[in-house]
């Protein structure tokens, strides 16, 4: 009897991989589609509980019990916890005086809350059966419009109508103004869409190449489907980096959108 | 041609754009090594800018991808 169930655990196995590789085969998007867990709707506004809700709910704790656990128990000599957590704050901290300068730190808050929960989310994200939020370009979106859209108030707080001069390079002959103004208009309008499709899209990206290659080794079979498989062990790992990079680029271009806000045409004018 | 088989011509001609990200790819780690190999003690402040660089190639070719799934959608 024994082996008569095992058998039939094992064909039940094969049945969800074949689902599974006809799923990919249909649409290699599927495993980003979101289920509503718990529907609630708010006056037409649809904010149903999901599986995204719900990881990000567990990144947000999980990244504030971490920080505080390392906070309460300070020491002169830090231990494993309290090193991994002033690793990250003085990682943090350097990313800022590069770019803003020491009067960016008032923004420390703000670039530390976003690094880590992207990072905390593109993590969690490569463990198996969970979710990456930030696969989901709303996510990234929000992020991207609330970043430039402080970036814009901060100028026009700091500088008032002169933040309009962020659209002429310094040093542009007068001749040019015409073709300058509208190419610098159209790369700072592209700053906020650059920012959040190179977040949604890595991410989205190193989830479909795995699930494609999870899809082969299942047709490939045992002969020839160890390869990729073997494969998905390497990507893994260059996700795990890019889970790290992904998080330090939208950091550092936050810190660079905010310093252009502060300086307006770099460092010399803050410098008097 | 049939529209659908017009999409999927799309989609592959979206996904030609990896080949310009792979000679940034390329390009980025090559004048990396001859940094290092001219100036090894460089090596921490070059590499911070090589990921960085890395990065921004990587996302341009992924921008290529959005493409191809936006026609993928549109196909239906």
């Amino acid at each position: 009897m024994p082996t008569g169930r095992r058998s039939g655990g094992r064909r039940h196995n094969v049945v969800q991989l074949r689902k599974y590789e006809r799923a990919m085969e249909e649409s290699p998007l599927h495993p980003f589609e979101l289920h509503n867990w718990v529907p609630i709707s708010l006056g037409g506004l649809d904010i149903s509980i999901n599986k995204a809700v719900v990881i990000m709910w567990v990144v947000v704790s999980l990244v504030a019990v971490l920080m505080v656990m390392a906070g309460s128990a300070r020491k002169l000599v830090p231990g494993k916890l309290q090193s991994l957590a002033e690793i990250m704050v003085d990682f943090i901290r350097g990313i800022i005086m590069d770019t803003m300068g020491k009067d960016g730190m008032r923004f420390f808050p703000l670039i530390a809350t976003l690094f880590l929960f992207i990072l905390f989310c593109n993590l969690i994200g490569l463990i198996p059966g969970s979710y990456t939020v930030t696969s989901q370009i709303v996510v990234t979106a929000v992020f991207a419009c609330l970043v430039y859209g402080l970036s814009l108030v901060l100028g026009f707080f700091l500088h008032g109508i002169k933040f309009l001069g962020i659209l002429v390079p310094p040093g542009t002959p007068g001749w040019l103004l015409p073709l300058m103004v509208p190419i610098e208009l159209i790369s700072q309008l592209a700053r906020p869409i650059s920012l959040a499709v190179r977040l949604f899209a890595n991410m989205t990206a190193g989830h479909v190449i795995l699930g494609v290659l999870f899809g082969l080794s299942i047709s490939g079979g045992l002969l020839i489907g160890w390869l990729p498989f073997a494969f998905t062990v390497a990507m893994n790992g260059l996700e795990v980096g890019i889970a790290f990079i992904q998080a330090y680029i939208f950091t550092v271009l936050t810190c660079v959108y905010l310093g252009d806000a502060f300086h307006l045409h770099g460092h010399d004018e803050h410098a008097h | 041609m049939d529209s659908a088989a017009a999409a999927l011509l799309g989609m592959g001609l979206a996904a030609a754009g990896f080949a310009g990200a792979g000679v940034g790819i390329g390009y980025i780690f090559g004048k990396m090594i001859e940094a290092v190999a001219r100036q090894p003690e460089a090596e921490a402040r070059v590499g911070k800018y090589m990921w960085i660089g890395f990065a921004l190639v990587e996302a341009i070719a992924l921008y290529g991808l959005v493409i191809a799934f936006i026609i993928m959608g549109l196909r239906k």
